[in-house]
């Protein structure tokens, strides 16, 4: 597209470092994303895993130039195309929002307005952006409904969000985010709300579109299924930091973090044992106005302090992990003793290889 | 559509019916001589009595009564007999028991002075409540919104008889910018019609205006903070287009509904606007009416109000239809 940011030559499309958001709230200050650094190229997909509350919405939110500046404190880069879009003007990152990176969200009804049929939503993200007529735009907005498998564009076009399907919403919701070819799509949680078979769907619509447009996403999820099916890459954020990040075999194949082991011990598995119980992480997220000291994982550890080790004073750095490359890892923890854990305790449960064979 | 008009006509029928009844009956249960009142004379003779009696068909059975009134409502009916008698044309409500004016003379000298005032002051209090709201939710915080919160407690605590005084007192007498408030027919003098009116608009549309403005201020914070606003910042929309054609939009329909309502409520006359800036509209014959146990008069009014009320109701569902196209009519 014409005005959408040109990209540098070489190197990942989005690449964001080292960004904190925070919030002034009257408990106090909100530290919603502390020092979080990844990076994406166009025709990846990166899964962003966390707990509610572990700042991966706001992390997207804040590539879209979504927050309230006003009540939101933000430092470090997000470079989308090469442009740091945290040093735009409103008017500018405005102007790329839809355009250069659109976002889909978790639930398709309340995310759709209720009083505007679907088809004048769609032209209106297109129309937004392209100085056409609106036939033009009719015309592409249906193009778009058919392209997302929306059975009956022309009919669907003239109807309300309320007389779609949540999958068809979903499917909508998408038709309008690609509208004008955007080179990163953040989806947050775009699954969530559908059955499971619509959730296959969806993804494999995700999949098929990311193929044809070649646009970088970024996945938003609490469920690594759906991060084994379609990702390429896995950043797994708990308390508004990065703890593990790697490519998709390595963070769910050979996670190395102990709270990825929660996350993946905790999903049932086909292949299991069905009299094994799951495995719930104790306790809760923490608090992100008081994060608890050190590894912010730590009070919800079972290995915790295994070595007498800093894990309640000081915050683990993400380091490489001895032997993988990409694959980083915020945990005190000796290389070793996380390597013959994962191995013995952790990867029989296997979620990863069971999504991908049902997938 | 149509079948759903079809219902809520049937049903408001009903309900007027219903009302006409009970307003009847209860015309019966006051403790009021309707025959002294018209005889005027404080020794009423028998025979005066026996024919006045005789004449308003209080001897007859009340249920001949109802339908004799309600026949009249309808294609009209000769009231009284012999020398006495009058032809009395639909739509009849009777004369008043005081002058021997037909009410349906009264009501229509009395509606379009209430009219004029309720859609005026509607006009101004909806405007002041949508703008001062949307303005203060926009600027949630600020100083506008300070002063919305501020401005919608006290036109709350105010009342129509302290400001319409103030009002005609500054800009009537003070700065004499204003004629004295009265009613011009607007089909006579639209000018006179309005500048007359002017100062009774602002003042009922100033305090009914408060509760609008939380109203809306309520409704555009809940909207603004909608998936469905995020999405339309997400689709790159400006500010003023996310705001207005996305939050304001969907803001906007409670607000209509109750709007229809209020403006329903005071068809049936605004007495104390009335009272306070002495323009003669259905609200304050209705309370002479009262006061001076003038039945017929009392009884026209409720069932205009009542009429008011039912229609407003039928009109806002079929506004909410078209404006929601979540609600469907049937």
């Amino acid at each position: 597209m014409t005005t959408s940011p040109s990209s540098p030559a070489s190197g990942p499309y989005l690449d964001v470092k080292d960004l904190r958001v925070r919030f002034s709230t009257e408990d106090g200050v909100v530290r919603a994303v502390d020092g979080v650094s990844f990076q994406l190229e166009r025709g990846k997909t990166l899964g962003i895993v966390g707990e509610s509350g572990s700042g991966k919405s706001v992390t997207s939110m804040s590539i879209m130039g979504l927050h309230n500046p006003k009540r939101t404190a933000m430092s470090g880069e997000i470079r989308v195309g090469g442009t740091d879009v945290l040093k735009l003007s409103e008017d500018k990152i405005r102007r790329l929002r839809g355009q250069a990176m659109a976002m889909i969200f978790q639930d398709p009804l309340s995310s759709l307005h209720p009083y505007y049929t679907i088809g004048r939503q769609i032209v209106e993200a297109y129309r937004v952006h392209h100085d056409v007529s609106k036939a033009k735009a009719q015309k592409r907005a249906i193009e778009m409904l058919d392209r997302v498998g929306i059975p009956q564009p022309q009919k669907r076009f003239e109807q309300y969000p309320h007389e779609f399907s949540g999958g068809m919403r979903q499917r909508a919701m998408i038709a309008m985010s690609l509208i004008n070819d955007p080179d990163l799509l953040i989806a947050d949680e775009p699954t969530t709300a559908l059955d499971v078979t619509v959730q296959a769907q969806i993804l494999d619509l995700l999949e098929s579109l990311q193929k044809e447009f070649n646009s970088a996403i970024i996945l938003i999820t609490h469920d690594l299924g759906v991060v084994a099916q379609v990702a390429d890459d896995v950043l797994v954020m708990y308390g508004g930091r990065a703890v593990e990040y790697g490519n998709a075999e390595q963070v769910l194949r050979a996670a190395q973090m102990p709270y990825t082991w929660g996350l993946l011990s905790s999903i049932p598995s086909v292949h299991g044992d069905s009299d094994a119980d799951l495995v719930p992480i104790k306790g809760n997220p923490p608090s992100l106005i008081n994060l608890p000291p050190g590894c912010s994982f730590h009070p919800r550890c079972r290995y915790a302090m295994l070595n007498g080790g800093p894990c309640d004073q000081e915050v683990p750095e993400l380091l490489p992990v001895q032997g993988e490359v990409g694959h980083l890892v915020a945990c005190h923890l000796p290389d070793q003793f996380r390597k013959d854990t994962y191995v013995n305790e952790i990867a029989q449960t296997g979620v990863a290889v069971v999504s991908e064979e049902l997938a | 559509m149509l079948r759903f008009f079809i219902r809520r006509a049937l049903l408001a029928v009903l309900t007027l019916f219903a009302i006409s009844v009970s307003t009847f009956l209860l015309f019966f249960a006051v403790p009021a001589n309707p025959v002294a009142t018209m005889c005027g004379n404080r020794i009423c003779p028998e025979s005066t009595q026996k024919q006045i009696t005789h004449d308003l068909g209080l001897d007859q059975p009340l249920i001949t009564q109802y339908t004799e009134y309600m026949k009249g409502v309808f294609v009209g009916r000769t009231i009284g007999s012999g020398p006495t008698a009058k032809e009395c044309p639909a739509p009849c409500l009777g004369y008043s028991f005081r002058t021997g004016q037909p009410v349906w003379d009264i009501i229509k000298n009395g509606l379009p002075v209430s009219m004029s005032i309720v859609i005026g002051a509607a006009v101004v209090w909806l405007t002041i409540g949508l703008v001062l709201g949307t303005a203060a939710a926009l600027r949630r915080g600020g100083a506008l919104d300070k002063f919305s919160v501020g401005f919608s407690l006290g036109g709350a605590s105010m009342q129509i008889f302290v400001l319409g005084p103030i009002l005609v007192a500054v800009f009537v007498y003070g700065l004499g910018w204003l004629p004295r408030p009265t009613y011009t027919s607007p089909l006579v003098n639209p000018l006179a019609w309005a500048t007359g009116l002017i100062l009774p608009w602002v003042t009922l549309g100033a305090i009914n205006s408060a509760p609008y403005t939380r109203l809306s201020r309520a409704q555009m914070l809940e909207t603004l903070s909608e998936d469905y606003v995020r999405t339309a910042r997400a689709k790159g929309l400006t500010r003023r287009e996310v705001n207005y054609r996305h939050a304001l939009r969907a803001a906007i329909t409670p607000i209509v509904t109750i709007a229809g309502l209020d403006i329903g409520i005071n068809l049936g006359g605004v007495v104390i606007t009335e009272t306070t800036f002495n323009l003669q509209g259905v609200g304050r014959y209705a309370v002479q009416a009262i006061n001076d146990l003038n039945l017929p008069i009392v009884m026209a009014t409720v069932l205009l109000a009542a009429t008011f009320i039912v229609v407003a109701n039928v009109v806002v569902d079929m506004l909410y239809a078209t404006i929601d196209p979540r609600v469907k009519l049937s």
